[in-house]
């Protein structure tokens, strides 16, 4: 990682918390995940807090069902998903394309910035242009401090332009993994 | 256990006579044609494709609904592709979700190849494993006892039905997804639909 600031440590530390508190102003009810490291934060706030129902997915693809099924009876959801399991959700994401259901993804980015794991580094570079030829818009992360005014503007989109949004949030806000440092 | 084959139309039809406030997800295919059988309705959300998903939208709906019935109907070739999604709703537990799976052990779309159940996979008992209720229904008999179930049971509940691998005359939903999400979420919603 480059030497950082103080305050932009900081700042790292919490954007999922930032993000955790724009879900929750955008009422958001169903989050669901498959987990990865860089959402491991996010994931324990939406656990600990009482006004979402957190549902652990055995495969991405359940996620783009189950926020439609939110959305038919009235709930706003959010998927949380690493970049590898984009490509699992290829079909289901007709349902987003076919009856304009609103659909916010969260992608934690892999194979794209430091990449130590060649097995990632496919799906990672192909995940933004997997998600916009199914149809759904992508936005990026690239800096801490501007995570939750992205996803907050993707929530906007999603639910009252009846879109489909993921939101990428690059590798290099999460750390370059290696197995090589302590975690 | 070889048990008798049922009409799956007839079994729809028990189901949803008399529907009341129940909600429904049909999966694709002869599922949905079914349910069109028994008769349109606003508030049963048939699908036309994202083979898989059915069990997980019904999911959604009955986290998002929790004092209304959800029904699932499907066959067992879309809920064989969904398999992980029983753990996930083993999860949950949702108390007012049943899975109906119309099981003839066919890919009855496609030309009628053999799905995992007609090679002796036990769906029933996978559905049981992520902790359903899980019930094989066999026989005219025991139609009565699943409705009493769906309506009132407390879920997560699945049911495998052994039906007839027929081809019956198509009955088609609507199938412009827009319109049959709008006319869901106005049924159920009111105006809060347009939100």
């Amino acid at each position: 990682m480059p030497a950082k600031t103080s305050r932009a440590r900081a700042v790292a530390a919490v954007w999922p918390d930032a993000i955790h508190r724009v879900l929750k102003s955008q009422g958001v009810r169903q989050v669901s995940y498959v987990p990865d490291a860089g959402h491991k934060r996010l994931i324990e706030l939406c656990h600990a807090d009482k006004d979402m129902t957190v549902v652990p997915l055995t495969t991405e693809e359940e996620g783009i069902g189950l926020a439609a099924g939110a959305w038919l009876g009235g709930e706003r959801a959010a998927l949380l998903m690493q970049s590898s399991g984009v490509g699992n959700c290829v079909n289901a994401l007709t349902l987003a394309a076919n009856c304009a259901f609103p659909l916010l993804v969260l992608v934690t980015m892999r194979g794209e910035w430091g990449e130590f794991n060649p097995w990632q580094i496919p799906m990672g570079q192909a995940a933004p242009d997997v998600l916009r030829l199914m149809g759904v818009c992508t936005m990026c992360v690239e800096r801490a401090e501007e995570a939750g005014a992205t996803v907050a503007a993707a929530a906007k989109l999603a639910f009252e332009g009846y879109g489909a949004v993921a939101v990428l949030i690059s590798q290099a806000m999460i750390g370059a993994k290696s197995f090589g440092d302590k975690p | 256990m070889r048990s008798a084959k049922l009409d799956r139309r007839k079994v729809v039809r028990a189901l949803l006579e008399r529907r009341g406030a129940l909600l429904v997800v049909a999966g694709l295919g002869s599922a949905a044609w079914d349910c069109t059988a028994a008769g349109d309705h606003p508030l049963t959300f048939p699908l036309w494709g994202a083979m898989g998903s059915a069990c997980m939208m019904g999911l959604g709906l009955a986290l998002a609904q929790p004092r209304r019935r959800v029904l699932v109907v499907t066959g067992d070739g879309e809920m064989l592709m969904g398999l992980g999604s029983l753990a996930t709703v083993g999860v949950q537990r949702p108390a007012n979700l049943a899975i109906v799976v119309l099981d003839n052990e066919r890919y009855g779309e496609t030309g009628m190849q053999k799905t995992h159940t007609g090679y002796g996979v036990d769906l029933g008992a996978v559905a049981r494993a992520c902790g359903f209720e899980a019930r094989i229904v066999g026989r005219s008999a025991e139609i009565a006892a699943m409705r009493s179930g769906v309506y009132r049971g407390r879920g997560p509940l699945f049911y495998q039905v052994k039906v007839k691998p027929e081809t019956l005359p198509l009955a088609l939903p609507p199938r412009d997804g827009a319109h049959l999400r709008y006319r869901f979420r106005e049924a159920l919603l009111g105006k809060a639909a347009a939100q």
